[in-house]
C-alpha cells in the first residue's frame, strides 16, 4: 500500500469504528431497517402484487428514505471536525486534504453500505416466496450503493460549509431532494404537457430518481454508473474547494 | 530549521500578520509573545501549513511549505490552540490514530504511543475517552500527540493555558528538556514562562515584530533596568529622594511609596551600563547620612513592563506608572 493508500485506510478506520462507539449508529441502522420493512410490506404492498419482486416494493422507497438518513449519517463529517477544530490537527499531519476528503467520504459510505447489506432478509424472504430474480436483486442493491454514495458527497459537501451540523442537514436534504425531483413520475407527466419528450427525458437525465430506475429493472447502464460517479466526484472537488477556502481565510 | 521571511496574512482588509521575518535553529527555545489578536496563532498556523499565506516565503528543514508540504510537515510537531482531539476517542486511540497518520506502524507505533504517554504523564486516563478529561489532561493528551514521532521542529500555541502551577511547572520542564535537540516555538502571554524555559523571545503586536532577543535582553530595556531600589526607615520621604539625586552617575530619583516611617526609593542612571556602580553610590552616600537601610538592590528589569511599554507605544499614549 502507498503513503496516500495508507493515509486514505487510517482516516476510514477511524471514521467508521467511531460511528460504532456510539449509539447513534445502531439506532441508525434499525431505523433504517424498519422504515424499510415497513414501507416495503406494508405501504409497497409486497404481498398484495403476488409478484416475487424488489422493484416497486422495496428499491422504490430508497431515493426517499436516503433524502432523510444519509444526510443524517454524513452531516457530522465536516462539522464535527470544525467546531472540534481537529480540522486544524488532521490538516497538519503529513496527508493532504484529499485524503482526508476520500477517507472520511468511503467510512460513511461503508457504513451505509453495512446498512444496506443488513437488509438482507428482504432478500431471502423474496426468494422463499418465489422465483425471484436474482440479477435484477443484485443490480437494485448495487444502484442503491451507488444513490447513498452520491447523497453522501452531497452531504461532505454541506458538511464542510458549516460548523453547526443542523444547517449541514438542511442543506444536504435540499440539494437532495433538488437532484431526485426532474425525475419523479408526477414531474415528468407535467413536464411532458408542456415540453416535447427529447427535451423532458434531458431534463429527467439529471434526476438521480431516474438513473435509479435503471437498476432496479436490473439493467447495469454505464451511463447510470457514470452520473452517479460524477455526482459523487464533483461534490467531492467541491468540498475541497471549500476547506481550501476555509483555510485561506 | 524553520525560516520564515516577510509573511504576511490578510483577512479580508485586515492584516492580521504584517511582515514577520525571523528563524529558529536546533537547540533554540523561542517564546512567541504578544497581546490577543496580535497574530501569534495565524503566525502558527502558517508555519505548521494549516493556512496558505498572503505573500511570504516558509522553509522548515530545507522544504518550501508551500510547494513541497508533505515533507515539511513531518518535521513539525504541533499543539494547537485548545487542544483539540477527538471526543469520540480514547487517550490511546487518539494516540494510536494520530501516530499512524505520522506513518508508524506495528511495533513502532505502540512504543511511540507509550513513550508519549510516559512523557506527558498520561497513564491514569490512557483508556479515558478524551471528552470525559479535565482541561489539564486534554491539553497534555495533545502535547503527547506533537511528540509522538520524535520531530525536530515543535509547534505550541499556548502549550500551559488552562493548566494548574503544578502542570505548567511541569509542562516548562519537558519544553525545556526537548529543547535541547530540537527547536521548539511555543506562544504564550505568561511573561514568568518566558524567563523560565525561553533562550529567545519574539514579542508581535499587530502582525508585526516589535522586539526580538533573549530574555535579558529584553528585560534591559526595561525602564527600571539598571535602576537602584532601597527601602529606608526614619527618613523623610523628601529628604531621601532630594540627596538621591545628588549620588554620582544618577539621572534622577524617585519614591515609589511611602508607608509610616519607611520609604520606598528609586534611584535611575545616567547610562544603562554601569554593571552596579550605582549601587555602591547609594549605599555610600547612606553610610553617609546614616540612613537605616533594610534593603538595597540594582533592578534587572521587568519584562511585564518592556511588555506593556512596547506593545502600548504603537497604539496609543498610555503613560507607564513609576
Amino acid at each position: 500500500m502507498n503513503d496516500g493508500a495508507r493515509h486514505i485506510w487510517t482516516i476510514t478506520k477511524r471514521e467508521l469504528s467511531g460511528y460504532f462507539a456510539s449509539p447513534v449508529a445502531y439506532v441508525f441502522i434499525v431505523i433504517w431497517l424498519l422504515l424499510n420493512g415497513v414501507l416495503t410490506f406494508l405501504l409497497g404492498g409486497f404481498f398484495e402484487q403476488g409478484q416475487a419482486d424488489l422493484a416497486n416494493t422495496f428499491f422504490t422507497w430508497h431515493p426517499w428514505l436516503y433524502l432523510f438518513l444519509v444526510p443524517a449519517a454524513g452531516m457530522r463529517l465536516w462539522a464535527e471536525e470544525r467546531r472540534l477544530h481537529t480540522m486544524e490537527l488532521l490538516l497538519t499531519m503529513p496527508i493532504t486534504a484529499w485524503q482526508a476528503i476520500v477517507g472520511k467520504f468511503l467510512a460513511s459510505w461503508l457504513f451505509l453500505i453495512i446498512a444496506l447489506a443488513l437488509t438482507f432478509p428482504v432478500v431471502i424472504t423474496v426468494s422463499a416466496l418465489g422465483n425471484a430474480d436474482g440479477g435484477a436483486i443484485f443490480t437494485g442493491y448495487v444502484g442503491s450503493a451507488m444513490l447513498s454514495g452520491s447523497y453522501l458527497a452531497i452531504t461532505c459537501m454541506t458538511s464542510a460549509m458549516s460548523r453547526n451540523q443542523v444547517i449541514s442537514f438542511i442543506l444536504a436534504v435540499v440539494i437532495c431532494f433538488l437532484l431526485i425531483l426532474p425525475g419523479i413520475p408526477p414531474v415528468t407527466d407535467f413536464l411532458l404537457s408542456a415540453f416535447p419528450e427529447k427535451v423532458v427525458r434531458l431534463i429527467n437525465s439529471f434526476s438521480v430518481y431516474w438513473h435509479f430506475l435503471g437498476f432496479q429493472r436490473g439493467v447495469l447502464d454505464s451511463r447510470d454508473l457514470i452520473f452517479f460517479a460524477s455526482v459523487a466526484v464533483f461534490a467531492l472537488f467541491s468540498t475541497s474547494v471549500i476547506i481550501r477556502n476555509l483555510r485561506a481565510g | 530549521m524553520i525560516k520564515v521571511e516577510n509573511l504576511e496574512k490578510h483577512f479580508g482588509t485586515k492584516r492580521a500578520v504584517a511582515g514577520i521575518t525571523f528563524s529558529l535553529e536546533r537547540g533554540e527555545i523561542l517564546g512567541f509573545l504578544g497581546p490577543n489578536g496580535a497574530g501569534k496563532s495565524t503566525t502558527m498556523r502558517m508555519l505548521t501549513g494549516f493556512i496558505p499565506p498572503t505573500a511570504g516565503s516558509i522553509t522548515v528543514g530545507g522544504h518550501d511549505m508551500l510547494e513541497n508540504p508533505i515533507p515539511a510537515k513531518k518535521l513539525i510537531g504541533y499543539l494547537p490552540e485548545n487542544a483539540p482531539s477527538y471526543t469520540d476517542m480514547t487517550v490511546y486511540g487518539f494516540l494510536s490514530f494520530c501516530a499512524e497518520l505520522r506513518g508508524l506502524s506495528g511495533e513502532a507505533r505502540k512504543k511511540a504511543v507509550h513513550r508519549a504517554i510516559e512523557m506527558c504523564f498520561l497513564e491514569p486516563v490512557m483508556h479515558q475517552s478524551t471528552d470525559t478529561l479535565s482541561k489539564g489532561y486534554k491539553h497534555r493528551t495533545c502535547l503527547a500527540q506533537s511528540i509522538l514521532h520524535d520531530p525536530d521542529i515543535l509547534v505550541l500555541d499556548e502549550p500551559t493555558d488552562g493548566l494548574d502551577p503544578n502542570q505548567k511547572h511541569e509542562a516548562r520542564q519537558l519544553i525545556r528538556r526537548m529543547g535541547e535537540k530540537k527547536a521548539i516555538i511555543f506562544s504564550t502571554h505568561i511573561l514568568e514562562e518566558v524567563d523560565a524555559v525561553c533562550t529567545r523571545a519574539i514579542i508581535i503586536d499587530r502582525g508585526k515584530i516589535v522586539a526580538n532577543g533573549t530574555p535579558a535582553d529584553l528585560r534591559a530595556r526595561s525602564e527600571i533596568a539598571g535602576a537602584v531600589s532601597l527601602r529606608v526607615i526614619g527618613t523623610a520621604a523628601e529628604a531621601v529622594k532630594s540627596r538621591l539625586g545628588l549620588v554620582t552617575g544618577a539621572k534622577r530619583a524617585s519614591i515609589v511609596k511611602e508607608e509610616g516611617a519607611i520609604v520606598w526609593a528609586r534611584v535611575y542612571p545616567e547610562a544603562h551600563s554601569q554593571n552596579g556602580a550605582l549601587a555602591r553610590y547609594v549605599a555610600d552616600t547612606a553610610v553617609k547620612e546614616s540612613w537605616k537601610v533594610e534593603e538595597l538592590h540594582t533592578e534587572e528589569g521587568r519584562l511585564d513592563e518592556v511588555f506593556r511599554h512596547i506593545t502600548w507605544s504603537e497604539t496609543g499614549k498610555q503613560e507607564e506608572k513609576p
